[in-house]
């Protein structure tokens, strides 16, 4: 390694030391004020998701864009110097902002134009404008100067610690307020008729989530710029919704994400100042985003699929032993069935496979399964014989599919040629609770708990 | 109260009989609508409706599609403008009086995929009582669990209502409206697309509703069962067809003139209704 590299890797781990440890007053300040910044944006973007409005906070940030160019082209006309102060640029970017929202509202309630189409125009509008103007803030003596870009890409680094009290402040009034309407905008979110008849203004409710919105958006321009600051509101809570049901752990978590993605974006782009903020912010929310997709609790990808199939798998394995039961029963007469005697004869493989449709190598994947978890044992001759366990097993399947296929026969008007499939799917999901039941209502016939088949079994008059 | 109002849209130029509105001082009136016209984008969905509602009855509003039965529900309670009339309730206005009314709007009317609990939804009942900034505290959420036992809901308490039936999801709907504790109750198809026991369930509750005193009023489908459940019956088609106690008034004639062309499934039920019933 050369001395230059070294002293390179050297002052970037020092740069880095420097930002973790938060020596810097200004880092601290910074970190304070972006993590609230994260906190209310999970909190806002949780009911601005639930009011299905997600794509509003995107209206707002474009909207914004036209309001800073001309803000600063204004302020310099007037007062040169001033263009650049950031209350200036924030107060120009609100009311565009608001405007381009207001209009939003005004095309969706006045025409026949949809909700999405109402704001795709308004984005393109104000978007363009904004483009327009900031080509003539290029041309300007001081306009060339970074400031503005900030907005657009965001730059926590360039903040001082003046704006990040003010972001930092408002964030934890929109986090109070927040907190203080909960259930109001819960009960707006889930049911707003009900909401109106209760005497609740709907209209008023509304407004105040769009505000905190536009706030949000607004003071989240300069940490994460506007391309991205929508994705401050809308990842946390959507990757909070896969690990919980519940509204009040779904905002908690999401502010938390929402914070946990700010601080880290913080700290990662104050070590590689050559990050962009907004970037990494948004980078640390997406990562934070796929985990939840993949692993979340409640409807994460792996856990689903896990679910379904380990499902599948119960079905399988009882379908089998349900097909072993059936083809020893006639062997055996159905009074005879008990554990100790399934467990006494050979089933042939071929016998088996033909009681049911199975695929080949389904089949064998059951038995293969079956056999590892000591159901049935493979026999010197290349049958299989019931474990007591795999017996025990069989007895209960059949018993679950029999009750219900007689209450089905018995008591509903189902087709009796389409019972056995329709008992099929249903049984596996009985609970012992219902199967007592049914026991109860059909009055067990047999002395051995396992009542005798309905109609004649497919795979063994086939043979 | 067996006084029936039957209105002949042909004959009719002069304003209904509103003698039935003298007859008891209007504060024990549940529901008063006074030629109430509402209109959507111009076009009038009801017009001149005129209705007084018994006080301490399970009351069908009964009509065919778009004949504005939940409009007529949803301009009671102020939640579409009226473009003409008035609505008392308990002789006032209805924004005077949302505490003795109680709403069960339709169940497909929101999304269920939404993050509460079957208890949360019922606490909703009584967020207005609660007041703002407070949290739902103990005591109510007490009395939620008892408006869930109810309607038999008690065991799902804390269950997602996304993991609820369409059946369970309307009692708890159901319950949401009883944990106001209300005198007046309106109910947009709570029969709709429920399973039998569910609607055995909901008939034990508006019975149970009517013992004590409540009156009911209820958007109904099913025509079949208007006569075992209702004890008044009003017709709607955009225009009140006639209303009052269900054996006047819900006649195979009333009926043709409520749904019109419909004529196969009227004359199976006249068939039906000529048959003597057993009671």
């Amino acid at each position: 390694m050369s001395a230059a590299s070294l002293l390179a890797a050297d002052s970037m781990w020092e740069l880095f030391a420097r930002a973790v440890s938060l020596r810097d007053y200004n880092t601290r300040v910074v970190l304070a004020g972006t993590t609230m910044l994260g906190v209310s944006g999970g909190l806002v973007g949780t009911f601005l998701i639930l009011r299905k409005r997600a794509l509003a906070a995107d209206v707002v940030s474009h909207a914004a864009l036209p309001g800073i160019a001309l803000a600063f082209l204004l302020a310099e006309r007037f007062a040169p110097g001033s263009g650049r102060s950031t209350g200036v640029l924030l107060l120009g970017a609100f009311v565009t902002g608001l405007l381009g929202m207001a209009m939003t509202l005004a095309i969706r309630s006045w025409t026949r134009i949809k909700d999405d189409a109402a704001l795709a125009i308004v984005l393109g509008l104000f978007f363009g404008v904004g483009t327009a103007l900031f080509t003539v803030v290029q041309k300007t003596k001081t306009g060339n100067a970074a400031g503005l870009r900030d907005f657009v890409f965001g730059k926590t680094a360039s903040l001082v610690a003046a704006d990040v009290w003010l972001i930092g402040g408002i964030s934890v009034v929109v986090i109070v307020l927040c907190g203080g309407v909960f259930k109001e905008l819960s009960l707006l979110c889930f049911d707003e008729e009900f909401a109106a008849a209760r005497g609740y203004r709907t209209t008023m409710l509304d407004g105040l989530l769009t505000l905190m919105a536009v706030t949000v958006t607004l003071i989240g321009l300069q940490s994460v710029g506007l391309l991205l600051v929508v994705a401050l509101l809308l990842i946390p809570p959507t990757a909070a919704r896969f690990w919980t049901n519940d509204l009040k752990i779904m905002s908690g978590l999401a502010a938390v994400i929402g914070g946990v993605s700010c601080a880290g974006g913080v700290v990662l782009s104050a070590a590689f100042p050559r990050l962009a903020a907004g970037a990494v912010i948004v980078l640390t929310g997406s990562g934070l985003f796929l985990v939840s997709l993949v692993f979340g609790k409640e409807r994460g990808l792996f856990p689903r699929w896990r679910s379904q199939r380990q499902f599948e798998q119960r079905i399988g394995r009882s379908d089998l032993l349900r097909a072993c039961y059936e083809l020893l029963e006639p062997i055996l007469g159905a009074d005879e069935t008990t554990q100790e005697s399934l467990t006494k004869f050979e089933i042939d493989e071929l016998e088996l496979s033909g009681m049911r449709q199975w695929p080949t190598g389904r089949f064998h994947g059951l038995v293969a399964t079956a056999v590892r978890e000591d159901l049935l044992v493979a026999t010197s001759t290349g049958g299989y014989q019931l474990t007591l366990r795999g017996a025990e097993e069989a007895r209960d399947a059949v018993r679950r599919h029999r009750l219900w296929e007689i209450y089905l026969l018995t008591q509903t008007d189902l087709d009796p040629r389409l019972v056995d499939r329709g008992a099929d799917g249903i049984e596996h999901v009985l609970d012992p609770d219902q199967l007592a039941e049914l026991e109860r209502r059909l009055g067990s016939e047999s002395p051995l708990g396992v009542p005798p088949s309905p109609h004649p079994i497919a795979g063994v008059s086939l043979n | 109260m067996s006084t029936s109002v039957v209105v002949d849209h042909e004959a009719m130029q002069e304003p209904l009989p509103r003698a039935v509105a003298v007859q008891s001082p209007s504060s024990l009136v549940p529901l008063l609508i006074e030629d109430v016209t509402v209109a959507y984008h111009r076009r009038p969905v009801l017009w001149n409706i005129d209705y007084q509602a018994p006080s301490g009855k399970l009351i069908a509003i009964v009509g065919p599609n778009g004949s504005g039965k939940t409009t007529l529900i949803k301009a009671t309670l102020d939640l579409v403008p009226r473009a003409a009339g008035q609505v008392l309730i308990f002789g006032e206005p209805y924004r005077q009086q949302r505490h003795r009314v109680g709403y069960v709007p339709q169940r497909t009317s929101v999304d269920w995929d939404f993050p509460v609990s079957a208890l949360d939804v019922v606490a909703m009942g009584m967020y207005r009582k609660i007041g703002w900034l407070r949290p739902v505290s103990r005591k109510y959420r007490e009395a939620a669990k008892q408006a869930l036992d109810r309607v038999g809901m008690v065991d799902f308490a804390g269950r997602q209502i996304n993991q609820l039936s369409g059946g369970q999801q309307q009692r708890v709907f159901l319950a949401r409206a009883l944990a106001q504790n209300a005198d007046l109750y309106f109910m947009d198809e709570p029969f709709a697309g429920v399973d039998a026991s569910t609607e055995r369930a909901i008939v034990d509750i508006l019975r149970a509703l009517r013992e004590s005193g409540k009156t009911v009023i209820v958007v109904h489908h099913d025509l079949q069962t208007v006569h075992e459940y209702f004890d008044e019956v009003v017709l709607l088609n955009m225009r009140m067809i006639a209303a009052g106690p269900t054996a006047d008034v819900f006649t195979p004639d009333n009926l043709r003139k409520t749904y019109g062309g419909k004529l196969a499934l009227l004359d199976q039920l006249s068939e039906k209704m000529a048959q003597p019933r057993s009671r």
